[in-house]
């Protein structure tokens, strides 16, 4: 078998359940006969059709809900964000409607919403969001953010499968840059499970999306200009959270570095940080520190971008930071 | 009617009304002249932004307006800037933002993510404003621009000031729910504005037929309870003839038009699609038989215009064109803590994070990838 994108992972993962499963269907703006703004659904309506891989208008309300109603008639619709930017003129109908409907009403919303998410590519402020915080705090939805590409596919079509709403987001920086062997087989990726990138012992990164990858960059540098162990866990699903893999590791290396691309305030470290001083404070030998995005819109000019995303020269500093303490 | 070639996927015919014939007979020589200068600036700004976008010099993606010059320049030429009208342009309305006073220099600038461009790096192409000129700039989300264009001409209202606004959708746009809650709260308070549907027949891949089951745009008017008016939007007196009419109405208390303009993208929603979608012969169809300033500077020259006048535009644009660019390429990127500035009025500076406390720059070079850029993602 040969190696595979992490965009070709996600369109491996759409062909193989929609073979399997006639329920699954996709709606988005020009998936179609265009193969959609970034080509993860090229080849799709080709095979399948207009029926089942469907243009809709410009209308991210209507994705989303119309997908509600179909998941709740036993279809499994898999909907596209042109960008994931755009996912906020559907946050109506993902927060009131879709995020309460079993709870409230015992209606099942069986349906993926994925989309091109992240930064590091020059998109400005409107192509290149980060958005998983705002529906981290919506009970009712799930979120995965895979940083492989076998975790792509394996989270997709575990996704698919999934009898609620699951938010799949996926980083365009990644798209063509990291390749992999994908497993054989129908390859399922838990949701709710992370995975240890690195193993270490002196310090534990907590992360996921393409800055897994900074880290593991500043994990490498580290060891070779430090000594430091550094351990990377990889969240892969944000909710619900692993919580049992996040005190391990802090109970492992008592020190913890938590990075993400998302702005600060309000993000996800903040509620990893209260679970371990819930879960693990007696464990801890240095407090929680933070590599994130500052807290501004992302600007587009290249200085700007770089300097307000988080790099791998931060995580060494705060590594070492950690260490030291 | 001129309009040759047009997709299958396209509404009937023009109605009536607007296909009658256009004289242009309030606007001077002058004015003729200008609207000419317009549409050969905005096509000639656009091709050298090719240029450098093909030298990478253009950070992110790169937008044209080729074969709509007309709809944009026209229909914002109908607008008074010296009674402090308002518009809001979308992404192939640089034309409409050149009428109101953008500069070259500011466009290339942008394009190419300077620290002294409008938005300081912040944004990119097209998208920035300036009130003092009577702009605002887009956002990506398409139709948003309604609703905040209905409350830019409400506060004229309630302050009884007499201006007007203007704001540009495309076909795709209509299908947003902004574009539906703008529309009709701007009708309900009979606001003085100027909705205009560009109809290019292409939301990126998407033809006009996948957008909507709407036989033309213009009949949504019908349902707002507005006036809706068509045109051919690659004739630019006819598009100017139409939006003076709305803007007139806008202004005398007549309320809301929505006005439908005919025209076609002929190239790909920006410079990285191939429009594969496209049928074969579409687009040299309306090249060869519709294009806006071929047929424009035909109807000059036919009114007794020498075309040693256009050719003197045709060398002024050049010569704009090309100081544009050497000043954009003299200029600086941004200070990388420039990002710091300016989220709020006060506090006017966000405080750097603790890991970035004394430092300038966030990245070494080697960090860098030399594929940057949103093309190649």
């Amino acid at each position: 078998m040969s190696e595979i994108t992490y965009l070709g992972a996600i369109r491996e993962g759409l062909f193989e359940e929609m073979e399997r499963d006639k329920n699954v269907f996709c709606l988005g703006e020009d998936i179609g006969a265009y193969g959609g703004a970034f080509k993860v659904t090229e080849g799709l309506m080709a095979k399948y059709g207009e029926q089942r891989v469907i243009d809709t208008p410009i209308s991210e309300a209507a994705i989303i809900g119309a997908a509600a109603g179909a998941a709740h008639m036993g279809m499994r619709p898999v909907c596209e964000m042109q960008f994931i930017d755009f996912i906020s003129t559907g946050y109506d109908m993902l927060t009131n409607y879709v995020a309460t409907a079993r709870y409230r009403a015992m209606l099942p919303c069986p349906m993926v919403v994925r989309g091109p998410s992240g930064g590091y590519v020059r998109g400005g402020p409107f192509h290149s969001q980060s958005p998983e915080a705002a529906f981290l705090h919506t009970p009712g939805l799930k979120i995965v953010y895979p940083a492989t590409a076998s975790d792509a596919k394996g989270l997709l079509k575990s996704a698919i499968r999934d009898d609620d709403c699951v938010l799949y987001f996926e980083h365009k920086y990644l798209y063509r840059r990291i390749k992999e062997e994908m497993p054989s087989g129908d390859h399922l990726t838990p949701i709710g499970k992370a995975r240890i990138a690195r193993e270490g012992k002196d310090v534990s990164i907590i992360t996921y999306a393409a800055t897994v990858w900074k880290a593991l960059d500043a994990a490498e540098q580290v060891d070779k200009e430090d000594g430091l162990s550094v351990e990377v866990v990889d969240l892969r699903t944000l909710l619900p959270m692993d919580d049992d893999a996040i005190t391990a590791t802090v109970k492992k290396t008592n020190r913890v570095l938590i990075v993400h691309e998302d702005t600060r305030t309000g993000g996800v470290a903040g509620e990893i940080t209260a679970r371990i001083n819930e879960s693990a404070f007696e464990w801890l030998d240095a407090p929680i520190l933070r590599v994130t995005a500052a807290d501004v819109p992302l600007p587009y000019s290249p200085p700007l971008e770089d300097y307000v995303l988080p790099q791998t020269s931060d995580i060494v500093v705060a590594l070492r930071k950690l260490a030291a303490y | 009617m001129a309009r040759s070639g047009a997709a299958a996927s396209r509404p009937a015919n023009l109605t009536k009304d607007s296909a009658r014939s256009h004289s242009g007979g309030s606007l001077s020589r002058e004015q003729k002249l200008e609207l000419y200068y317009y549409m050969r600036l905005t096509r000639s700004l656009e091709e050298r932004l090719v240029n450098l976008y093909r030298q990478t010099k253009v950070v992110g993606g790169l937008f044209r307006s080729l074969g709509q010059e007309a709809d944009a320049v026209g229909s914002a030429y109908a607008l008074d800037r010296s009674k402090g009208d308002v518009l809001s342009p979308l992404i192939r309305n640089l034309g409409s933002m050149l009428v109101q006073g953008a500069k070259p220099n500011e466009i290339v600038k942008q394009y190419m993510a300077k620290g002294d461009s409008p938005t300081r790096g912040r944004e990119l192409n097209i998208h920035y404003g300036d009130l003092e000129r009577g702009f605002i700039g887009q956002i990506s989300h398409l139709g948003d621009m309604v609703p905040v264009m209905a409350g830019v001409t409400l506060s004229f209202k309630l302050r009884k000031e007499n201006r007007v606004g203007l704001v540009y959708v495309g076909d795709g746009a209509t299908s947003t729910g902004a574009f539906h809650e703008g529309i009709n709260f701007a009708a309900v308070q009979r606001c003085p504005l100027v909705v205009v549907v560009e109809n290019n027949g292409y939301a990126y891949s998407t033809p006009l037929s996948k957008q909507t089951a709407a036989k033309q745009l213009v009949d949504k008017a019908i349902g707002y309870g507005i006036a809706g008016e068509q045109a051919d939007g690659n004739d630019v007196i006819a598009t100017y003839e139409v939006t003076k009419r709305a803007v007139d109405r806008a202004r005398s208390g007549g309320g809301v038009t929505l006005i439908e303009l005919i025209t076609y993208r002929r190239k790909g929603h920006a410079e990285h699609d191939n429009q594969s979608y496209v049928p074969p012969g579409e687009i040299d169809r309306w090249a060869s038989g519709n294009d806006p300033i071929d047929r424009y500077a035909k109807r000059l020259i036919g009114e007794g215009f020498d075309k040693k006048e256009l050719d003197a535009v045709d060398v002024r644009v050049k010569d704009e064109i090309d100081r544009a660019t050497d000043e954009a390429e003299a200029s600086p990127m941004p200070d990388p803590t420039d990002a710091l500035v300016g989220l709020y009025a006060d506090p006017p500076v966000v405080a750097p994070l603790w890991f970035r406390e004394g430092i300038k720059s966030a990245v070494d070079v080697h960090e860098r990838p030399s594929s940057w850029g949103t093309h190649d993602v």
